[in-house]
């Protein structure tokens, strides 16, 4: 029997694993040096936070992979032999394979900052780190401040972790305004704001210069690069992105570049061996898309997709309109299609921004100043329908379509106030149109 | 290194669960309430409206300044920090002392009345002479014990009410749902029925009638005794009677048609405004896995069908066998119902038995076949009906399922089973509800699109046990019996992945092999029908 190894439990690795299983009988295996169970890695934060255990953030109960007869194994793989389809484990144990799927995922970025690799100085991405943010930060006591630095999404949410135990936060974002290198002016000024009404010490234009010790290897201050500034924290928390973690694959013969080359089939270089997921780098650029994309439901849908490729029907990944969400603090945030940040804006593409004097909500339609057509909305504080709006792209409406439909794409809870008529006027004010 | 941690540790490590001030000062309000009135059970306390009034308002008052000192510092949002921290909310110390002293006081509640100081003569001492003030002034009768619980009742869902309006106030659904349970407690399930006991006279004698406790949760509501003086109370009494007859057969299907069962469990019912109001912060302690939901479905069903058999029983047991007399004979009732499962039975075969799963099928099956036996034995061999005497079902009913299930298990667990223990496991009103929600309703819980990232806070917080990430993460609808749409998975989830709605039957179940963002021709191939 065909034996699928997959190096990696993440939602890449299990989404092809299960949709292996639901078409074949082939064997397969899946290897993880972190936790002996899938787990949501987004929901890791909701732990630290209290709102969940560990146990509830696993999608699956224990008894399912044997149910399904997908086998488990912890370990952690140091060498890939693909000449002999041999995996080689930390502790000296062996496997083999016939097909290999790496779905590895991304470890935390660092741009040699001194003192980076000090005690107290940690990204935010793995079961492991939470457990030594447990460590370092566990209350005001043990951490009198603690210091994130970069504004994205995994720095905001590690700021509200902290302050969710007390922790006065500094945080350090390199660009004049939180995240918006994504997103537009208005709307990442409005997070700005919340993140203020937080109680967060944001700290905006300013980046790391250096990280201090005590003469134990403790962290004990950061500098501040543009100020000179020292802040006294126990806690530094380095969020500026990630990368592929594929350190463990340089000696390896396959393509590497920022991650693993793959082909529009998930391919890489080396035949049976496949990437996906955050590690995964596509060699052939998709309309609109990033080479690299390290979110969730890039890493499921290849997942997917690679699974029937395995199975025999040969599928290239060829994901569809482009879709995104998050929470900052309070604020949900969704994106459907693409509405770039003034800094990435093509000539033609203009905005509508709409925004709810509380603060909290708001939305952009991105319009294409030519044709009109509709080309991505970004909401926050509003739940907008998936199916609609996507739908909506295919189909090439115009942005004034959308605006007069927009009840019917609404996805908030019943009862909620609704906002359309109001965005419809916002519209026609912005834009000298006749109010219908 | 490892040294240095394992002293960090010890310096105070773990997560900050003490209380602010105002925290501590609601609980020492609350609690010094709550010793009057335990101090009223021991010596009967001089000028008792004087100290019920103390108590009540500082119960009350020591829960809102509770809430005050969670919430009024915090912006609008989901408020779940540190609830698997702290000792009560997480089955630790507390949550156990809590437990403990609830099923301590059903307990007493039920079977030892006199503890509390109930008198048959009307002379109450210790607890409910504490009480009397208040039951005389609404219905001019002195206290029972019922009336007592009544009252903490709906003092617990008004303050704990007010509490829930103010930790999910950026949420309408959730403060519009509290209001209506708040409402239908105060006024259907306190008030109203105070103020027709004061209607009754010598020759006018109205039993107390909760209008919304619908039967079979009110299980005795057909019981002699209250038709008896529903018919001796003219119109008014018929018009109960035949309001109660109407409400399960006729409204009640309406309504769970149009909504789901929503519109009784999380905005009428007392039982489930407890659980919404006081049990909020056990709403996570639900059993969330396979096997619970497998018990689920066996003991609801099964509380279900005794109650049908003990109240069939009941009734069978005082109707006459002289058509000429009334045409509602026992041989008409008991054919009459039988032909009513059987058509039940019949209509949900024909149309819906492809979405049932085979033990769903079999247990049905095996039940109705059970209970046409019965009837049959009763006839064939002129026995007992349901072998056995209506009054041995109608009391242990009452003992085992409206006692010991719904109050001292389902209410006084609430710290360490959760809130919805009693709507789960064993309430018969929930159980047809569900049926019906499952088979024949507007009502599901929508998923949208790819947007889920199986984070879990929507099982974790779903009071019924639901495994709601299991669908969302599928793209598939949330079409589940149990559900009683109390809103809280929305409202909890990080994506706005779930929304209560009521639209067209058709569709409403629809699992995808391929969620939505993936390539659109790989969609269409693997999602087709």
């Amino acid at each position: 029997m065909e034996h699928i190894v997959i190096i990696g439990n993440g939602i890449s690795g299990v989404t092809a694993a299960r949709h292996i299983r639901k078409h074949s009988d082939k064997r397969i295996t899946i290897i993880s040096a972190e936790t002996d169970h899938f787990f949501s890695r987004t929901a890791l934060m909701y732990i630290y936070m209290g709102h969940m255990k560990y146990e509830h953030t696993k999608p699956y109960e224990d008894t399912f992979w044997k149910k399904n007869r997908i086998e488990l194994k912890r370990g952690y793989v140091s060498k890939i032999a693909s000449n002999k389809k041999q995996l080689l484990f930390s502790d000296g144990a062996t496997m083999s394979y016939d097909k290999l799927v790496l779905a590895v995922g991304s470890t935390p970025n660092k741009f040699g900052w001194p003192g980076q690799d000090s005690i107290g100085v940690q990204g935010l991405y793995s079961f492991q780190d939470l457990q030594q943010l447990e460590e370092t930060a566990p209350n005001n006591k043990v951490c009198k401040r603690a210091v994130v630095v970069g504004g994205g999404l995994i720095g905001i949410e590690l700021a509200e972790m902290l302050s969710s135990r007390n922790i006065p936060v500094t945080f350090l974002v390199r660009e004049s305004s939180f995240w918006n290198g994504v997103l537009p002016k208005g709307e990442s000024e409005m997070i700005n704001r919340h993140i203020l009404k937080h109680h967060i010490d944001l700290r905006l234009s300013s980046n790391l210069k250096a990280i201090n010790t005590t003469s134990d290897g403790k962290v004990s201050s950061v500098i501040i690069e543009e100020t000179g500034e020292e802040i006294n924290c126990d806690f530094v928390g380095l969020t500026a992105g990630v990368r592929p973690n594929i350190d463990f694959l340089r000696e390896s013969e396959l393509n590497l570049g920022r991650g693993i080359k793959v082909n529009r089939f998930l391919e890489t270089n080396i035949p049976d061996v496949y990437a996906i997921g955050d590690c995964a780098e596509q060699m052939e650029s998709q309309a609109n898309r990033k080479p690299i994309e390290a979110v969730w439901y890039t890493g499921r849908m290849m997942g997917e997709v690679l699974a029937q490729t395995i199975c025999g029907t040969k599928t290239a990944y060829r994901p569809g309109n482009w879709f995104n969400s998050a929470k900052f603090f309070d604020i949900e945030y969704q994106t459907y299609g693409q509405v770039s940040s003034e800094r990435n804006r093509a000539a033609h593409e203009v905005h509508f921004h709409w925004k709810h004097r509380d603060d909290t909500k708001c939305i952009t339609i991105a319009i294409n100043q030519q044709s009109g057509e509709f080309l991505g909305i970004n909401t926050f504080g509003i739940r907008m329908r998936h199916e609609l709006m996507d739908r909506w792209l295919i189909e090439k409406r115009s942005a004034e379509y959308v605006l007069n439909h927009l009840s019917e794409a609404n996805f908030d809870p019943e009862f909620y106030h609704r906002f359309e008529k109001d965005i419809l006027k916002a519209y026609c004010t912005q834009f000298q149109k006749v109010s219908p | 290194m490892s040294n240095m941690q394992r002293d960090m540790s010890l310096t105070g490590g773990g997560p900050p669960t003490s209380l602010n001030s105002l925290q501590k000062l609601g609980t020492v309000i609350g609690l010094a309430g709550l010793a009057i009135i335990i101090l009223a059970a021991f010596n009967t306390l001089p000028s008792p409206s004087l100290w019920l009034t103390i108590s009540l308002t500082s119960l009350a008052l020591g829960i809102l300044l509770y809430a005050k000192g969670s919430y009024q510092n915090s912006t609008e949002g989901i408020k779940n920090d540190g609830v698997w921290f702290n000792s009560i909310s997480s089955k630790g110390f507390w949550a156990w002392i809590a437990g403990l002293s609830l099923t301590g006081f059903y307990i007493v509640l039920y079977f030892f009345p006199q503890l509390l100081g109930l008198r048959s003569d009307g002379g109450n001492v210790g607890v409910i002479a504490l009480f009397d003030p208040l039951s005389r002034l609404l219905s001019g009768n002195p206290a029972s014990q019922w009336f007592v619980y009544g009252t903490l009742y709906t003092v617990a869902i008004f303050a704990f009410g007010i509490k829930f309006i103010w930790k999910y106030r950026h949420n309408r659904y959730e403060k519009l749902r509290t209001i209506s349970v708040m409402f239908f407690q105060t006024a259907f399930a306190f008030l109203i029925p105070e103020f027709m006991a004061r209607l009754n006279s010598e020759t006018f004698s109205l039993p107390y009638y909760d209008l919304k406790n619908i039967w079979p949760l009110n299980y005795y509501n057909f019981e002699q005794y209250r038709i008896d003086s529903f018919i001796s109370s003219g119109t008014v009494g018929m018009i109960l009677l035949i309001f109660g007859v109407v409400s399960i057969f006729v409204i009640t299907p309406i309504l769970t048609y149009k909504y789901g069962k929503r519109w009784y469990c999380s905005w009428v019912c007392g039982c489930g405004g407890l659980a919404e109001t006081v049990g909020d912060s056990f709403r996570q302690l639900s059993d969330k896995t396979e096997r619970a939901w497998k018990v689920e479905r066996w003991v609801v069903h099964s509380v279900l069908v005794f109650v049908i058999v003990m109240t069939t029983s009941v009734i069978s047991s005082y109707l006459g066998n002289d058509p000429n007399r009334y045409w509602l004979t026992k041989d008409v009732f008991l054919l009459g119902v039988a032909l009513l499962l059987s058509i039940v039975f019949a209509v949900i075969w024909v149309f819906k038995k492809h979405e049932l799963k085979k033990d769903a099928r079999y247990g049905a099956l095996g039940y109705l076949l059970i209970i046409l036996a019965l009837i049959a034995l009763h006839y064939s061999t002129g026995n007992t009906l349901f072998v056995f005497e209506a009054e041995t079902l109608r009391s242990s009913y009452g003992f085992l399922i409206g006692a010991v299930f719904s109050g001292v298990i389902g209410t006084g667990f609430y710290p360490i089973f959760g809130s919805r223990v009693w709507c789960r496991f064993g309430c018969p009103m929930a159980a047809i509800l569900g049926l019906q929600q499952r088979l024949f309703s507007k009502f599901r819980i929508t998923t949208n699109g790819g947007q889920c990232i199986s984070c879990g806070n929507c099982s974790t917080y779903c009071e019924m046990g639901i495994d709601v990430r299991a669908y969302a993460q599928k793209g598939e609808n949330i079409v589940r019996a149990s559900c009683v749409g109390c809103g809280i998975c929305s409202a909890v989830c990080p994506r706005g992945v779930l929304k209560l709605e009521n639209g067209p039957l058709e569709g409403r179940i629809d699992s995808k092999e391929v969620l939505l963002g993936n390539d659109v021709d790989l969609l269409n191939l693997l999602n087709k029908h």
